[in-house]
């Protein structure tokens, strides 16, 4: 019984105490890992900006907005949207090319015409337009929150564009 | 001539090629796998890759830091693919005369230990790869890019060279069917050969006329539809995504047009001119009754067929239906591409309401 110098409660005692320091221990080790898996500074641009005035724009794409906040503003028949510049097939970013007039990603060859609509390549939607609106000192508000999917039928949303 | 070369390397030329040239592998395999053959095209081979690379636009695209390595690849695709041949061409010979494959005969049955044939044979070759490794890093370097910023991407943006196959496809499917289904599908299927193909017969050695229909539908995919796809996407495929022959400059603003209609519109629009309807599964049932009749017809197809009873026969029902399955979707990838190139045709089924297109 003595033999190995460990009473069979024992040794089950010391197996629970063992197993319980490993579970922790992994435990721990893993809520480090999934800690580690979140930045610690944040790089993403601010989801809400002001965007200046509204005559500060002109006919066509502004491409100011699109380094920072990737939003290009776009004034076309009297309108002005805020639209996303993430393909809408695997979130590449594309790029206007003002010769053609079209958006075209570098990822898949993707085309958009200036208001967003794909028409070429495998985008299987047009791009998304975010909530833009004026506020009480007549500056213009980009609220990339807010998204508007043509394919719903969100364009005609009232926060969806600004009359110019 | 380069003008020619770069009007056939176009996809829906070159694929074709591909096609036929390889049921010409397959039909004469064992004249393609004899040394004389492998010599007399490596010549050929190489000789028409030197001309190539005198042409500028190639050589930049060829000798770019990234594009070596696959070059390499692609060089030992071809020694491997044909060494597999040469092998099987041998060992079929022998067993239509009766003899066993040449890896069951008397000598080659004798067993040798792990330790130290094997282990030396891997030690040694593990330090040519370090070799090979600090000599490639000596002489061309990482191209390093700058830091990623999250509103803008490089044009053209490529994946790292095993993926390209996969961007390729991602051109012709939605991300959701080529980013997730198909690679899955891949994947499964690979895992699965083992469960579904229990056919003895080409363990141990190498044979083609033995197993045809594995060899055939493993080589196509990895040839045709992997491998092939890779060229493309590495070397074919510049600014915009947009194809450029192996000859042509990579001009940011080569205009293609290719304005991509969904079948829906296809037969709503151009077909009947109405309106397309409002109700989703109306507006889209030519594509579901299409996208059915591929799999549930083509199932019926070769469950007529000889070859698909003695599967069936030989696998089992559920092994069968699942080579099917497989097989097919595996078919859906080729099919999608012509018809893309011959009719423009975007998605067969498109439902981006709820993230379904095909
Ligand atoms: S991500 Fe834009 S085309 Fe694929």
């Amino acid at each position: 019984m003595h033999k190995h110098g460990l009473h069979r409660r024992a040794f089950f005692g010391w197996l629970t105490v063992g197993w319980v320091a490993f579970s922790a221990a992994l435990g721990g080790f893993l809520s480090l890992v999934f800690r580690y898996t979140y930045p610690n500074v944040n790089f993403d641009p601010e989801m809400d900006f002001i965007a200046g005035n509204p005559d500060d724009y002109d006919e066509g794409v502004d491409e100011r907005w699109k380094n920072g906040y990737g939003v290009w503003i776009i004034k076309q028949e009297g309108k002005l949207v805020a639209l996303s510049n993430i393909c809408t097939h695997l979130g590449c970013i594309p790029n206007w090319l003002p010769a053609e007039l079209k958006f075209k990603c570098p990822c898949h060859g993707s085309g958009y015409y200036m208001n967003g609509v794909n028409f070429e390549g495998p985008a299987p939607r047009p791009l998304e337009r975010y909530k833009i609106s004026l506020n009480s000192e007549g500056r213009v508000v980009v609220d990339k929150t807010k998204i508007f999917r043509y394919e719903k039928g969100q364009w005609d949303h009232p926060d969806s564009f600004i009359e110019v | 001539m380069k003008e020619l070369v770069n009007t056939l390397s176009d996809p829906k030329y070159s694929f074709t090629g591909v096609i036929i040239g390889f049921y010409l592998f397959m039909k004469y395999y064992r004249t393609i796998g004899t040394v004389k053959f492998f010599i007399s095209s490596m010549i050929i081979i190489l000789g028409v890759f030197i001309w190539m690379m005198q042409d500028p636009n190639f050589h930049a695209i060829i000798v770019w830091p990234d594009n070596v390595p696959i070059v390499i690849l692609l060089f030992a695709v071809i020694f491997f693919t044909w060494f597999s041949i040469y092998k099987a061409a041998i060992n079929d010979a022998r067993i239509e005369g009766g003899e066993t494959p040449v890896e069951g005969s008397v000598e080659n049955r004798e067993k040798v230990w792990t330790w130290p044939n094997l282990v030396y044979t891997e030690l040694m070759a593990g330090t040519l790869c370090v070799v090979i490794l600090v000599i490639w890093s000596i002489f061309l370097k990482a191209p390093l890019e700058e830091p990623a910023n999250p509103t803008w991407a490089p044009n053209p943006a490529k994946a790292p060279w095993y993926f390209l196959g996969l961007q390729e496809m991602l051109v012709y499917f939605d991300p959701w069917m080529a980013g997730v289904v198909l690679p899955g599908l891949i994947i499964v299927g690979l895992i699965a050969i083992p469960y579904i193909d229990t056919n003895p017969k080409g363990n141990g050695y190498y044979t083609m006329a033995e197993r045809k229909v594995a060899m055939g539908g493993f080589l196509f995919g990895w040839l045709a539809l992997w491998v092939y796809l890779i060229i493309i996407g590495t070397f074919l495929r510049g600014p915009n995504w947009t194809f450029y022959g192996p000859f042509e400059v990579w001009d940011f603003h080569k205009v293609v047009a290719e304005a991509n209609v969904n079948l829906s519109e296809f037969f709503w629009i151009k077909g009947l001119g109405i309106s397309m309807p409002s109700n989703i599964f109306l507006r889209e049932i030519v594509g579901l009754i299409v996208t059915t009749g591929y799999y549930v017809g083509l199932t019926l197809l070769c469950n007529r067929s000889q070859l698909g009873s003695s599967l069936m026969k030989s696998l089992g029902k559920i092994r069968y239906y699942l080579l099917i399955l497989l097989l097919l979707t595996m078919g859906l990838l080729p099919v999608k591409m012509y018809l893309r190139w011959l009719f423009n045709l975007k998605y067969l089924v498109a439902m981006p309401e709820f993230e379904f297109n095909l």
